[in-house]
């Protein structure tokens, strides 16, 4: 705070000085003078409180809320959050909220909301139960455990992680998301408006699943329950079914 | 011994300063090029600075602007600085097109021969983008270039800054950033239905086209006249992005992301004490009867909708918390005559810019998603007429109007 008056030469008047020269021009009722209202109370010096502007959809601690859209945050790995930022900072990832909030964010910054947000332990939100046919829950439960050699898709928990929470340092969890987001996810890496850093390998599986396989996966990683242990595996700890993961992580 | 190297030095630099090699000559041009924000409109968001070939909405139909880099082929490799300095001076391309006035050579104009050749001197040194013009894209009879004399006449005097003998060195380097490079008119004095700013409303701020967001008055106290704000909160604003009178946001935060906050202590004082000085204009006029029916019936609600979900940062009674949340009693910016800020961040939130002085900002969030129509002309009217405040009341209609805004 002293820097700041630190420069202002002749016109050096700190903000107590000009406050006290304002009311006096108030008291004299020398033209049209704005008292404005300033507090001494600055904001907690705190990453919780600096990424206020991400809780009102995203939850005070990164749960998510009850908007299909507005996904669960916390827990997700830290250079997977840090991906996304970055991506919809840049524009590779399009939702325009965000592109809008995130544009003049500088990447360190960035890296401490994705820490801060990877660090949270939430419980599970209990989400709705899908409303699908026992053959749709069966064709996601294969494609989401199994996955479909004939057509050369792996299943999800090749890459994501047995139970599904994801690996460190940047496959994200796919659990406790809605129907909704999830298959807006998959849809938006179908068409490549969700991109990943080269060689942006899950848009080479999402282009091999159909309208109906993305809708039974959703359904059926929305229906699952929480994990008994949140934290994704660690890094190394499962050999993938692609070798192409963000070479940006590396 | 030291000061005497220095001032060898000195010479050598004015003795190279024809040939525009000269490191520091560089390092000038490359000052001065953010001072005048070039690589805004000359990049594509994601592709590589000075390249050009970024879509510019406007009125008239859509422009792209040309590739600055060193390119020979299709930037501007093969130019002269004598061809840079005559575009910049005249707004004539090389080949004696007439450049449509999104490029601000009105103000580019004033700049001087030195700043100009240490620009161009900058550009010649980043790497070069092989990246062929687009072209223009604008509707008949707009696209015919020849128009542009009249546009000319009326808004564009060529001719450098002439500093007034009256006034300080501060305020006249203020001037000069301010009406030169900055080009800091092109939005906040009104443009007309010709696409020009005149000379008389200089300053008195008005609507960006296409972007909707309200550039304020920098002249009248009712919006961001600066009159009543001290040299440091002007200098933070510009500087930092934040205030303890208020944060940057929309359009202006990257003018301090790309420009602002590079600029020296020195030359960011220069241009607080320019718009300071800057005289003032303009009252407020009384709200009229609808306005205050609708303030009467929408306060309650806001009020409400306040304490819930505003009052945590910026105070139930609007003081907000230092420059980290900005105060809203006595804010210009809540209160001014358009409403169009005001509600377009309570819809979108928004970060300011991260600067070097302020790397980690606070933010604010959006709440497009939660708030109905009716809530945010609501809590609007509320933060416009509470604590004294002299705003009037807003509308659901202007509230749904805005919901659609560009936010790129």
């Amino acid at each position: 705070m002293v820097l700041e008056h630190r420069t202002i030469g002749d016109f050096a008047v700190g903000r107590y000085v000009a406050g006290v020269v304002l009311c006096l021009a108030l008291l004299i009722g020398t033209g049209p003078v704005y008292a404005q209202a300033r507090s001494t109370v600055t904001a907690p010096d705190s990453i919780a409180t600096r990424v206020m502007a991400c809780t009102t959809c995203h939850g005070l601690r990164g749960e998510g809320s009850n908007d299909d859209y507005f996904p669960r945050l916390a827990g997700k790995p830290a250079r997977y959050l840090y991906n996304q930022l970055v991506a919809f900072r840049d524009g590779q990832r399009k939702y325009a909220p965000m592109n809008y909030l995130l544009e003049y964010l500088p990447d360190a910054y960035l890296q401490e909301m994705a820490e801060y947000f990877a660090e949270q332990q939430t419980p599970f939100p209990t989400l709705p139960k899908p409303d699908v046919s026992p053959a749709v829950m069966a064709l996601g439960q294969k494609l989401t455990l199994e996955g479909d050699d004939r057509r050369h898709i792996p299943s999800c928990v090749a890459c994501h992680g047995a139970s599904l929470t994801g690996v460190s340092p940047d496959i994200p969890g796919l659990l406790g998301l809605r129907t909704k987001y999830i298959s807006a996810q998959l849809g938006a890496s179908r068409y490549g408006a969700r991109v990943s850093a080269k060689p942006n390998c899950m848009q080479k599986i999402t282009v091999l699943l159909s309208d109906a396989d993305i809708a039974a996966a959703a359904a059926y990683l929305s229906s699952l329950p929480s994990p008994p242990n949140p934290a994704p595996a660690t890094e190394g700890s499962l050999k993938l079914a692609l070798t192409c993961q963000s070479s940006e992580a590396r | 011994m030291r000061t005497h190297r220095w001032f060898a030095l000195g010479l050598l630099v004015l003795a190279q300063a024809g040939y525009g090699q000269d490191t520091s000559i560089v390092a000038r041009g490359e000052y001065l090029a953010r001072a005048s924000d070039c690589i805004a409109c000359h990049s594509n968001p994601g592709d590589k600075p000075f390249g050009g070939g970024r879509p510019m909405s406007t009125p008239f139909g859509t422009l792209y602007s040309p590739n600055i880099s060193p390119d020979r082929a299709t930037g501007i490799g093969a130019w002269t600085a004598d061809e840079f300095y005559n575009m910049m001076r005249t707004g004539r391309s090389r080949s004696g097109m007439l450049l449509y006035p999104a490029m601000p050579f009105a103000a580019y104009t004033k700049m001087t021969r030195p700043d100009i050749d240490a620009i161009f001197a900058y550009l010649k040194t980043v790497p070069p983008v092989h990246r062929p013009n687009t072209a223009q894209d604008l509707r008949f009879p707009y696209n015919n270039r020849t128009l542009l004399l009249g546009w000319r006449t009326l808004y564009f005097t060529e001719g450098e800054y002439k500093p007034d003998p009256s006034k300080s060195s501060d305020w006249n380097r203020g001037a000069y950033l301010v009406e030169g490079p900055g080009h800091c008119a092109m939005c906040h004095t009104a443009i007309n239905a010709l696409g020009g700013s005149s000379a008389s409303a200089a300053y008195q701020g008005g609507l960006i086209p296409m972007q909707y967001w309200y550039a304020p008055s920098l002249t009248s106290n009712h919006e961001a006249g600066l009159g009543d704000w001290s040299i440091a909160d002007i200098s933070d604003l510009l500087q930092a992005g934040v205030s303890a009178r208020g944060a940057v946001y929309g359009p202006m935060a990257e003018v301090v992301h790309n420009s602002l906050q590079y600029l020296s202590d020195a030359d960011i004082r220069a241009m607080a004490v320019y718009l300071k000085a800057l005289p003032a204009t303009g009252a407020s006029s009384a709200p009229t009867q609808a306005e205050v029916q609708d303030k009467l019936r929408l306060f309650p609600l806001g009020k409400k909708i306040y304490a819930a979900q505003c009052a945590t940062c910026h105070g139930m009674q609007g003081e907000g918390k230092g420059s980290d949340f900005p105060p809203l009693a006595g804010n210009q910016s809540i209160q001014m005559t358009s409403s169009v800020n005001p509600i377009r961040m309570v819809l979108n939130g928004g970060y300011p810019p991260g600067t070097i002085r302020n790397p980690r900002p606070y933010g604010m969030p959006p709440f497009a998603q939660g708030l109905s129509d009716e809530e945010v002309a609501a809590v609007v009217t509320y933060i416009r007429t509470a604590w004294n405040n002299r705003g009037t009341a807003v509308t659901d209609a202007d509230v749904n109007a805005l919901r659609s805004a560009p936010l790129d």
